[in-house]
C-alpha cells in the first residue's frame, strides 16, 4: 500500500526538486566544512609556524587560534543555516508531496 | 613530550564521551574523602531517582523503553547529546592537555567539533526518517533481516563493552581520587546505579539523567571560567601575556606543537573522531528518540552550540590554570613549583576551581564528573542492551513474533546481564592498560558501524553479501589492527616491536570495510539482491520524506 504512495512521490516533480536542492544544498555546506578543517589541519601539520604567528604586530593574538575561533563559530552558525532551511523551505515541500501523494488515494 | 602528548591524546579520544585515564596512573594515591563532593553527589543521586521513578512510570511499550516513545523535544535532545559528548575526560583530559601544551589542546577540540557539522548535513534527518530502535534498524531495512542485524548487533556489541570498560576503569580511578573513595567501591556504585537508571526508566530516565549532568557541567564550568577570568580582568590579551611569561613552551604556548608532527597518524585519528563519532551506538540511538527529522535536526544544531562553547570555555580554563594553578605551590607535591601536580595532571581543572571557588566549587565539580560517567555509562548499557533484546531476541531469534512484553523484559535481563559484566571487567582490568579499549571502540564504530550505515542509505547497489563482508572485514580489521599495534602488541602482551606501525586504525580499517562492501555487492548477481537494490527506491522516498517513519507515541 504505502509502496504505491512511494511510487505516487516519486515521480512527483516536487520530489526531484526537494531532493536535488536539498542534497545540493547539503552537500555543498559539507565541502564547506571538510575543506575548511582538512585544510586547516594540513598547515598545522605542513606550516605551524605560521599559525603561530600573531594577528598584527604586537598583538597577544596568535592566527591558528584566531581562525580557529572563527571556525567554531563559521561551523555553528552553518548547521544553523542548515537547520533554517530544511526545517523551513524544504519541510514545507515534503509536507506539500505527501498531501498530494495521500489525496490522490481518494 | 611526544609520550605524555600521546597518552593525553589517548584520553582524549575517550572524551568522545568518555573517561579514563592513562595519565592517571602518575598516582593511585586515594585523596582523603571529600565530603562536600559525595553530599553533593547524593543530591544528584537523589535527583535521578526520582525522575527515574517518573520515568519508569511512563515506560510501558518498547517504543517507550528504547527511545523514550519519541517524546524527547530537539532541545532537550541536544542537551543529551552535548552531556554524551561532553565528558569528564572532555574536561579533566582537554583543560590538562591545555595545560601543559596549550594550543595544541584547541586544534583537538576542533576536531572533535567538526564532525557533528557533518553528521547534520548527511545524515540526521535519514537516520531519523529510517531508524526505530537501533540503528540495525536502517541497514537491514531492505537486506537479510537475520545475517545483517546479527552482523549489526555484533558491532555494536563490541564496541559497547569495550567502551564500558574502559568508562568503568577510568570512573573507578577517577573517583577514587577525587571522592576519596575505594575503587571497587566506585565500580559497584556506578554498576549498580547505571542498572537501576536503565531497567527502571529506561531511554526516558537516561536522557534526563544526560540532561540534568549536562547543565551541571555547563553551569560548573563556566562559574569557574568567570571566576577564573576576572582575575585577569576578562582580557585574553593580559591573560596570554601572563601565561607565556610563566609557561615553560613560553612565546610557543599559542604555536601547534608535537600534536600532529606525524600527518597519518594525525590523519587516521581525525578519521576516526569524526566517523566513530558517527558509528557509535549510543550516539546514533538519541536520534531515534526524537518525534520527526524536524526535532532531529534541531538537536544537532542544540547540541553542537553547547560543545562549541564549551569547548572554548574548557581552553580558556586551562589557560587561566596555567597561571593560577601552575603558580601556586598548595597544589604541588611536596610544594614545589613545577614538580608534580598533586592527583596527576588531569587534576588541574579540579585544582583550579578549588583555586577561584573553594571547597564547594571543588565538591561541585567532583560530583559533576561523578554524575557524567553515570550518564555515559546509562546510555551505552541501554544501546548494547537494545542490540541484544531488539536486533538479536525479537528480530533474530523470535522473528519479530516476541510480545512487547517479552521484548522489554529480555533488555531488562541484557541490562542487568551487561552491568553485571561491567563491573566484573572493571575489577579485573584495573591494574591493566586500558587505553587500547577506547581506539578499538572507536576503529570498529568508524571500521564496521559508520561504512555499512551510510551506504546502506547513499547507495543502491549495496546488497546482503556486499554489507556482511564489509561490516565483518571492518570489524576483523580494525580488531587486528589494534592487536598488532604498539598499544597492545607491545604495551599488554609485551612484545618487543608492534606488527601494526599506526597506533589509529582508521585510516586503513575504513577503506578496507567501503571496499569490500563494494565490490562483494558488485559481484553480488543473486535473485535476492536484485530484490534489494530494486527496494531502495521506496527506501530512498522514506529517507528523504519520513513518510511512514515511525513517528512519535505521546
Amino acid at each position: 500500500m504505502s509502496s504505491v504512495i512511494y511510487e505516487r512521490m516519486r515521480v512527483n516533480p516536487k520530489f526531484q526538486k526537494l531532493v536535488h536542492e536539498r542534497g545540493r544544498f547539503a552537500w555543498t555546506l559539507a565541502t564547506i566544512v571538510l575543506v575548511l578543517f582538512y585544510g586547516f589541519f594540513m598547515l598545522v601539520a605542513f606550516k605551524p609556524g605560521l599559525l603561530g604567528q600573531p594577528i598584527a604586530e604586537g598583538s597577544m593574538w596568535a592566527i591558528g587560534y584566531t581562525v580557529e575561533l572563527c571556525m567554531f563559530v563559521f561551523f555553528w552558525l552553518l548547521t544553523v543555516v542548515y537547520v533554517r532551511r530544511a526545517n523551513g523551505e524544504f519541510d514545507d515541500l515534503t509536507a506539500e508531496l505527501i498531501k498530494e501523494a495521500q489525496k490522490e488515494r481518494l | 613530550m611526544t609520550r605524555r602528548l600521546t597518552s593525553a591524546l589517548t584520553l582524549l579520544l575517550l572524551s568522545g564521551l568518555a573517561c579514563a585515564g592513562p595519565a592517571m596512573d602518575a598516582s593511585g594515591v586515594k585523596q582523603p574523602t571529600n565530603w562536600h563532593a559525595i553530599i553533593m553527589f547524593l543530591i544528584f543521586v537523589a535527583m535521578t531517582m526520582g525522575i527515574t521513578y517518573w520515568a519508569s512510570g511512563r515506560t510501558k511499550s518498547t517504543a517507550d523503553f528504547y527511545t523514550a516513545g519519541g517524546g524527547i523535544t530537539g532541545f532537550q535532545n541536544g542537551l543529551a547529546i552535548a552531556g554524551d559528548y561532553m565528558s569528564a575526560a572532555t574536561l579533566l583530559g582537554l583543560t590538562a592537555m591545555t595545560y601543559t601544551s596549550g594550543y595544541d589542546g584547541y586544534i583537538y577540540m576542533l576536531a572533535f567539533f567538526a564532525g557533528w557539522p557533518i553528521i547534520l548535513f548527511l545524515m540526521a534527518e535519514r537516520l531519523r526518517n529510517l531508524g526505530r530502535f537501533t540503528f540495525a534498524d536502517i541497514t537491514s531495512y531492505r537486506l537479510d533481516q537475520g545475517k545483517v542485524r546479527t552482523m549489526a548487533a555484533i558491532s555494536s556489541l563490541v564496541v559497547v563493552v569495550f567502551y564500558l570498560i574502559a568508562q568503568m576503569v577510568g570512573a573507578g580511578q577517577l573517583i577514587k581520587l577525587l571522592f576519596g573513595l575505594d575503587y571497587n567501591i566506585a565500580i559497584f556504585v556506578v554498576g549498580i546505579l547505571m542498572m537501576v537508571y536503565v531497567t527502571l526508566g529506561g531511554m526516558v530516565a537516561t536522557t534526563w539523567v544526560q540532561i540534568i549532568k549536562a547543565c551541571m557541567l555547563l553551569f560548573g564550568g563556566t562559574l569557574t571560567l568567570l571566576l577564573a577570568y576576572s582575575q585577569f580582568g576578562f582580557s585574553l590579551t593580559t591573560l596570554l601575556e601572563k601565561a607565556e611569561a610563566v609557561h615553560k613552551l613560553g612565546p610557543k604556548l599559542m604555536a601547534p606543537g608535537s600534536l600532529l608532527a606525524d600527518p597519518i597518524t594525525a590523519l587516521s585519528l581525525g578519521l576516526g573522531l569524526m566517523f566513530g563519532t558517527a558509528g557509535l551506538p549510543h550516539i546514533l540511538m538519541r536520534f531515534f528518540t526524537v518525534g520527526n527529522a524536524k526535532e532531529a535536526r534541531k538537536s544537532v544544531l542544540y547540541a553542537s552550540g553547547f560543545v562549541g562553547f564549551f569547548f572554548n570555555v574548557i581552553f580558556l580554563l586551562g589557560l587561566c590554570a596555567i597561571i593560577i594553578v601552575g603558580q601556586n605551590p598548595e597544589f604541588f607535591e611536596g610544594g614545589v613549583v613545577g614538580g608534580k601536580i598533586i592527583g596527576g595532571g588531569n587534576m588541574v581543572a579540579m585544582h583550579l576551581a578549588k583555586a577561584v571557588g573553594g571547597n564547594m566549587l571543588l565538591g561541585f565539580l567532583a560530583a559533576v564528573a561523578f554524575a557524567t560517567i553515570l550518564a555515559v555509562v546509562s546510555g551505552l548499557a541501554l544501546a548494547g542492551a537494545s542490540a541484544i533484546s531488539h536486533d538479536i531476541y525479537a528480530r533474530v531469534i523470535r522473528k519479530g513474533e516476541a510480545t512487547e512484553k517479552e521484548e522489554i523484559r529480555v533488555s531488562r535481563y541484557a541490562t542487568i546481564g551487561l552491568g553485571l559484566l561491567a563491573i566484573v571487567l572493571g575489577i579485573l582490568f584495573e591494574k591493566m592498560n586500558i587505553a587500547f579499549m577506547v581506539g578499538l571502540a572507536f576503529g570498529v564504530a568508524a571500521a564496521a558501524n559508520f561504512p555499512v550505515l551510510i551506504l546502506s542509505m547513499y547507495w543502491q547497489g549495496l546488497t546482503t553479501r556486499g554489507a556482511l563482508w564489509g561490516g565483518y572485514g571492518g570489524v576483523i580489521s580494525a580488531v587486528m589492527f589494534v592487536v598488532l599495534s604498539k598499544s597492545v602488541w607491545v604495551d599488554v602482551l609485551g612484545n618487543k616491536a608492534a606488527l601494526f606501525p599506526y597506533t589509529q586504525p582508521a585510516l586503513f580499517a575504513m577503506p578496507i570495510a567501503f571496499i569490500f562492501a563494494y565490490v562483494f555487492s558488485k559481484s553480488d548477481t543473486g535473485p535476492r539482491s536484485k530484490l534489494e537494490k530494486e527496494a531502495f527506491e521506496d527506501q530512498y522516498v522514506r529517507a528523504q520524506t519520513g513518510f511512514g517513519a515511525s513517528g512519535a507515541s505521546h
